[in-house]
């Protein structure tokens, strides 16, 4: 385990036919300590899921650089496990198959593997759902197959792009919970990029509220939440003064961003 | 059995008939009922509607046979057997009518006299009107327009009926005589020596010899007619005798000719130049030629054949009162113009000609379906579709090519002093190469279907292993994309059977250029459909795929070719049914065996049964194919749709 180091974090794109340059990332500069869960906010277009795709290395940056502890992220790898907003699952593949995936490509034995699956499949609750195809769950209990799939592989740093937006609100309250849980019990470092600032103020320990053009981080928040839910009820939270007054001024910050936004196409 | 089925045919059809038309009410009456109950639960447009009613099937497969039975005259053969027979003694007097009718107004709108008539006093009037441009002196002009007038007086003459010898006269009261008592005979009915011969009864039934319809009379009314038809035939004969020598003609003729000679003397006599005397010549012969179709007697007054049409008008209406209930089997069952007789058979004119008949269809199929090929079964000493001993060595000789012995080192053996040889390992191997050795035999299939099928799947297989992979990575590769892409666009639109040509000429007309072509159609339809499968992957599942730790030949099979499995069916699904198209025409090109061969005989032949069973062999093996197809999509890919 070890902390996760953005440096001076730079990406611009460069349109390969005309030339054009956008500047989606502008120094990125945060360390996230080992345990620790991050919450990324901001208005549509500032850059979020380019950082998340930087980190976990599906694109190169083009200044500066990302470490996991010593080492120089260049690559997607093993320590850090992505959830994406549909799941992506496998859908030809059954529940135990597609938590099974990683280890198999790496040639893991299958009945450690097999173990493995059950004990993953138990934390999220989905014991007994192993035979069961995909495509034949709900959209809840796709995501915690893909929460499963990400965990068995062990990663250092957990990376979930929008993993909740798709849900329904009771179902989505279930998942936090869920996510707090894991996080708790398993110590990962996790972050999560979101669009729901209630989530934000729920999950994120920490909380980065993202400006674009270029996307850069706004301001950061250490918020007491994440904390308290691991034991209380989430709802509970969502009533408490400051949880309310952070809300309410994240929400105007990113309110005056997209006015701004506008004002200026 | 067989032999006893194909006899009786018509029963057999008279059976399911009635069968079918019963699924064909009841299906209706379920369909109705049915859709009553539904109409209330699913609002229009919703897809609900269009599950179920497998009983709107049966109707439509139903109607289809009831058309087919009926434009093909199958019904009326199954409800009236002998009705073919019968209507071919009404058309045997027909044929023997015809040439009197063609004389008259009954048959031919126009008296042939009348024609006769206006025909040659138009060509008169051309060349009365050539007659002053031409190189005649102004004395041969007036002898020559005084000729023509001549002329047109022949045609005055006969067609005054006071010119009529009493000879000629009363030869055409005889005939009209004779019609009219034919009509009576007719109208009486069937005597009682009016049987069917015991020859005739011995004739094959309707459909089942050669020819198809019985020609001998097998009914006491069929006699009637036949009888009739006899003495018909004798009347038109002497009919078409009566000449009408006019004798007020017979000096003006004899005039006209001697002086359409004079002046074929006077024109070779004459020293003319050459255009000249061409032109004269042409114009004399041209007034002769219309004078020699005037001199036998063929232009009969109007008035004296009056009488002839009259009782041949009588003669069809006693022929139609005896046909009596034949007239309505004729009109309602048989769609087309009837029963036609010509020379020596009866013949089934319009739908029926062209269309088999159901039963005929089954029989044809199952004489080729007998796999005994020594007693008439197969096509060309060749089952349709059978099994037979081949000997392994043949198959393995078909998969190791003769190169591999060649290339293996060292030489072949020769003979030795002693003549004998010692065959080394590389002489071995040519033997296993050319299938020279004994592995015993395997059953394997055999037959014209077979064949045809082997082509299909060879090709097929051919265009899958080598067409997904190279359509998956061209969906993954820009070089793979872009290098494959124009070589491959370039051929693929080009319709399989301009290639034909070209391929016929490299691989010979064996099974390997069929093979071939069959497989560059397969191959295109593989490679597009594999690789817009592959392109169609969503990034987050290839992204996921990466992080859990998967390298690129992994993601390839476990990711990028199961999520390209639903066009990749689909492709082999399109290109099945493709292939078996194209392989009927490039059967139709060359070769001794298969479908499309059977077809392209039966069409050089016209054998219009064979080429039915062959569309229908075609038309059930592509369903059957396509509903494997259908079924092996659902099986292997439930989750199409649905990620």
């Amino acid at each position: 385990m070890a902390d996760l180091v953005c440096e001076n974090l730079g990406m611009t794109f460069t349109n390969p036919q005309t030339g054009a340059k956008v500047e989606a990332l502008r120094d990125i500069n945060f360390t996230l300590g080992k345990g620790e869960i991050l919450a990324v906010l901001g208005p549509s277009g500032c850059g979020k899921t380019t950082l998340l795709n930087v980190i976990a290395g599906f694109i190169p940056p083009t200044s500066g650089r990302v470490r996991l502890g010593d080492k120089v992220i260049e690559g997607p790898g093993l320590d850090r496990g992505m959830v994406f907003q549909q799941g992506a699952l496998f859908e030809w593949l059954s529940v135990a198959r597609n938590v099974d995936y990683g280890p198999r490509m790496r040639g893991m034995d299958p009945e450690e593997t097999a173990r493995l699956v059950e004990k993953w499949l138990d934390i999220v609750g989905l014991q007994g759902f192993g035979d069961t195809p995909t495509y034949q769950l709900s959209g809840g209990m796709q995501q915690r197959v893909a929460l499963a799939r990400c965990l068995i592989n062990e990663p250092e740093v957990i990376l979930m792009d929008e993993p909740l937006g798709a849900l329904d609100a009771l179902t989505r309250e279930k998942m936090q919970s869920l996510v707090l849980e894991i996080w708790k019990e398993t110590g990962k470092t996790i972050m999560i990029i979101t669009h729901s600032v209630e989530e934000a103020l729920l999950l994120g320990e920490r909380l980065f509220v993202m400006a674009p053009r270029p996307g850069r981080i706004h301001k950061e928040y250490r918020l007491p939440f994440a904390d308290r839910g691991v034991n209380e009820s989430l709802r509970e939270i969502k009533h408490d003064p400051y949880f309310i007054e952070v809300r309410e001024e994240i929400l105007t910050m990113i309110w005056d961003m997209e006015e701004e936004i506008m004002g200026r196409v | 059995m067989f032999e006893w089925l194909s006899d009786n045919r018509a029963t057999i059809a008279a059976v399911l008939f009635v069968l079918v038309f019963a699924a064909f009410v009841w299906s209706i009456v379920v369909g109705r009922r049915q859709s009553r109950l539904r109409a209330k639960n699913e609002v229009f447009g919703d897809p609900a509607r269009t599950r179920g009613g497998w009983y709107w099937s049966v109707t439509g497969v139903t109607a289809l046979v009831l058309l087919w039975g009926y434009f093909s005259w199958g019904i009326v053969r199954a409800y009236f057997p002998n009705s073919a027979n019968e209507m071919c003694q009404v058309a045997k007097l027909e044929e023997a009518v015809s040439p009197i009718k063609a004389a008259l107004p009954i048959g031919a709108r126009y008296y042939k006299s009348t024609l006769l008539a206006v025909r040659n006093a138009a060509q008169l009037d051309e060349l009365q009107a050539e007659l002053p441009a031409l190189p005649f002196t102004a004395a041969e002009k007036e002898d020559l327009d005084l000729l023509v007038r001549d002329i047109r007086k022949l045609i005055a003459n006969s067609s005054n009926p006071d010119n009529m010898s009493e000879e000629a006269r009363d030869r055409l009261a005889g005939i009209s005589a004779r019609l009219i008592d034919l009509g009576g005979v007719l109208r009486a009915g069937p005597t009682g020596d009016m049987t069917p011969s015991p020859e005739a009864l011995a004739q094959p039934k309707w459909g089942t010899g050669v020819p198809e319809i019985p020609i001998l009379p097998v009914t006491t009314r069929g006699v009637l007619f036949d009888t009739v038809s006899v003495t018909a035939a004798e009347i038109a004969g002497e009919f078409n005798k009566i000449r009408n020598h006019v004798p007020q003609n017979e000096v003006l003729m004899a005039d006209i000719a001697a002086r359409i000679k004079a002046f074929k003397e006077a024109n070779k006599a004459g020293s003319f130049d050459e255009r000249t005397a061409d032109a004269r010549e042409a114009y004399v012969k041209a007034v002769e030629r219309i004078f020699k179709r005037l001199d036998d007697g063929l232009i009969f007054p109007a008035a004296a054949l009056a009488n002839v049409n009259s009782a041949i008008q009588d003669l069809d209406a006693a022929s139609r009162s005896a046909q009596g209930g034949l007239r309505v089997v004729d009109a309602l069952f048989m769609p087309g113009p009837g029963i036609v007789k010509s020379r020596t058979q009866c013949t089934e004119q319009g739908s029926a000609r062209w269309l088999p008949k159901p039963t005929d269809v089954v029989a044809t199929f199952a004489r080729l379906a007998n796999p005994d090929v020594e007693n008439g079964g197969g096509y060309r000493g060749f089952p349709l579709l059978w099994w037979d001993w081949v000997p392994v060595a043949d198959i393995v000789a078909f998969f190791i090519p003769d190169w591999i012995a060649d290339i293996w080192p060292g030489e072949y053996a020769a003979h030795g002093p002693d003549g004998t040889i010692n065959p080394k390992f590389k002489d071995k191997l040519l033997a296993f190469a050319q299938g020279d050795v004994d592995l015993g035999s395997v059953p394997m299939l055999d037959g014209h279907i077979w064949d045809s099928l082997f082509r299909v799947l060879v090709a097929l297989a051919a265009g899958i292993f080598l067409g997904v992979p190279l359509g998956l990575f061209m969906g993954v590769s820009r070089f793979f994309k872009s290098f494959f892409d124009p070589l491959i666009e370039l051929y693929r639109p080009v319709p399989p059977l301009a290639w034909a040509p070209l391929i016929l000429t490299i691989f010979g007309i064996g099974d390997n250029g069929k093979i071939f072509l069959l497989f560059m159609v397969a191959f295109a339809i593989m490679v597009i459909s594999a690789r817009t499968g592959a392109s169609g992957v969503q990034l987050s599942k290839i992204r996921a795929a990466h992080s859990l730790g998967a390298n690129d030949r992994q993601i390839m099979w476990t990711v990028i070719f199961p999520n390209a499995l639903p066009e990749i069916l689909t492709g082999i699904r399109i290109a099945v049914g493709v292939c078996w198209g194209t392989l009927v025409a490039a059967e139709m090109l060359a070769g001794t065996t298969g479908i499309g061969f059977i077809e392209n005989i039966a069409r050089t032949v016209s054998d219009y049964e064979l080429i039915w069973v062959t569309i229908l062999i075609m038309g059930i093996l592509g369903l059957v194919f396509d509903l494997g197809m259908r079924w092996l999509i659902r099986k292997t890919i439930p989750w199409r749709g649905m990620g």
